[in-house]
């Protein structure tokens, strides 16, 4: 199987949209991921994550487009256990959780909250590769799992602030990380 | 025994909780539950306690300076029946007047009550999770309900049940 690690195009740094864009609440469309714009757009999401201190993933909407892209890099996180690198999915969609656990999160989205999100501690996903259009599935752990499931919501238009454990789990944010 | 509901809200400074703990403290009031949290720089106390009569308690708190305190006596509670199915209900968007009271309102209505609730308003981004024990069968409706009010409110909103894992 091809290991999804990104090896398209440079891209450019757009700006992050915050919360209550609406494109944050939309359900994102799903792509051709071999269209030369998601190709395009697949970068940007890349090079926009690789800009930002402590950003370990980026969806599309986060970037003020309504679908289902996103990238992922937590190979520099210390909760990290499985990595696939840096890579771009499209159309991801979870096929098997297990192991839901409590972690803290927050999003560049929502820049100053954090809150404590029961996640899956182990995650199957399928999804396309953008440019070779290629499925990929995707077994993965730790914090992996969790940026994947963070990243998957924003596609659906779901925020974290939609899954926080109780009205004690939203924290004034401290630290970008 | 007396038991009092006692709330000190004022400017956040540090040695604040001590200065109320032990002027408390000093007249024997036993502190049992209480929240103590700080909302946009102001340090806001509620807190149950047994011991001194309100007026002993009121004397206490009386030398504080910068604060506003209340003291009431209150009934012991009755053994609280723990019936009904937790949820929680995320709300987001932009800030509006009105949203709290929309959206408690139709938990109300539904016969949920409401647990627990922190607001946060961020910029333009206003939060509200809201913790509440629905009536058996209630959440399906009440998900269309709240669903209403969001949509007429402009924000989004999310009912779920909520984790209950005990060890």
């Amino acid at each position: 199987m091809t290991a999804p690690r990104w090896t398209g195009p440079e891209g450019r740094v757009l700006p992050v949209v915050t919360a209550p864009a609406s494109v944050l609440s939309t359900v994102g469309d799903e792509v051709d991921p071999t269209d030369p714009a998601i190709v395009r757009l697949a970068a940007d999401l890349v090079a926009t994550m690789r800009v930002s201190p402590g950003c370990v993933g980026l969806a599309a909407p986060q970037v003020g487009a309504g679908v289902q892209v996103f990238a992922v890099d937590v190979t520099q996180h210390p909760k990290t256990v499985t990595t696939h690198g840096t890579f771009a999915l499209c159309n991801a969609k979870i096929i098997e959780a297990s192991r839901w656990k409590l972690g803290r999160e927050g999003c560049m989205s929502v820049p100053d909250l954090n809150g404590d999100v029961k996640r899956a501690g182990r995650v199957v996903v399928e999804a396309v590769l953008p440019g070779s259009g290629e499925p990929v599935t995707i077994t993965t752990d730790a914090f992996e799992a969790r940026a994947l499931q963070h990243e998957i919501d924003h596609c659906a238009g779901k925020l974290f602030l939609d899954r926080v454990a109780g009205a004690h789990a939203i924290y004034q944010r401290k630290v970008y990380l | 025994m007396h038991e009092l509901a006692i709330t000190v809200i004022g400017p956040d400074r540090t040695g604040i909780v001590a200065d109320v703990a032990e002027a408390l403290a000093e007249v024997g009031a036993n502190l049992t539950d209480s929240t103590m949290t700080r909302l946009r720089g102001h340090f806001a106390m509620t807190l149950i306690c047994t011991g001194p009569t309100a007026a002993e308690a009121e004397a206490a708190l009386e030398p504080l300076t910068g604060v506003v305190t209340t003291v009431r006596k209150v009934e012991p509670e009755a053994d609280a029946a723990d019936d009904g199915e937790p949820y929680v209900v995320s709300v987001h968007g932009a800030d509006r007047l009105g949203i709290v009271a929309a959206v408690t309102r139709v938990v109300a209505a539904a016969g949920g009550n409401i647990t627990d609730l922190t607001t946060r308003l961020t910029g333009q981004l206003y939060v509200l999770i809201a913790e509440a024990d629905l009536p058996a069968g209630a959440a399906e409706e009440l998900a269309e309900q709240l669903a209403v009010a969001a949509a007429e409110l402009g924000v989004e909103v999310t009912l779920r049940r909520a984790e209950s894992e005990i060890l």
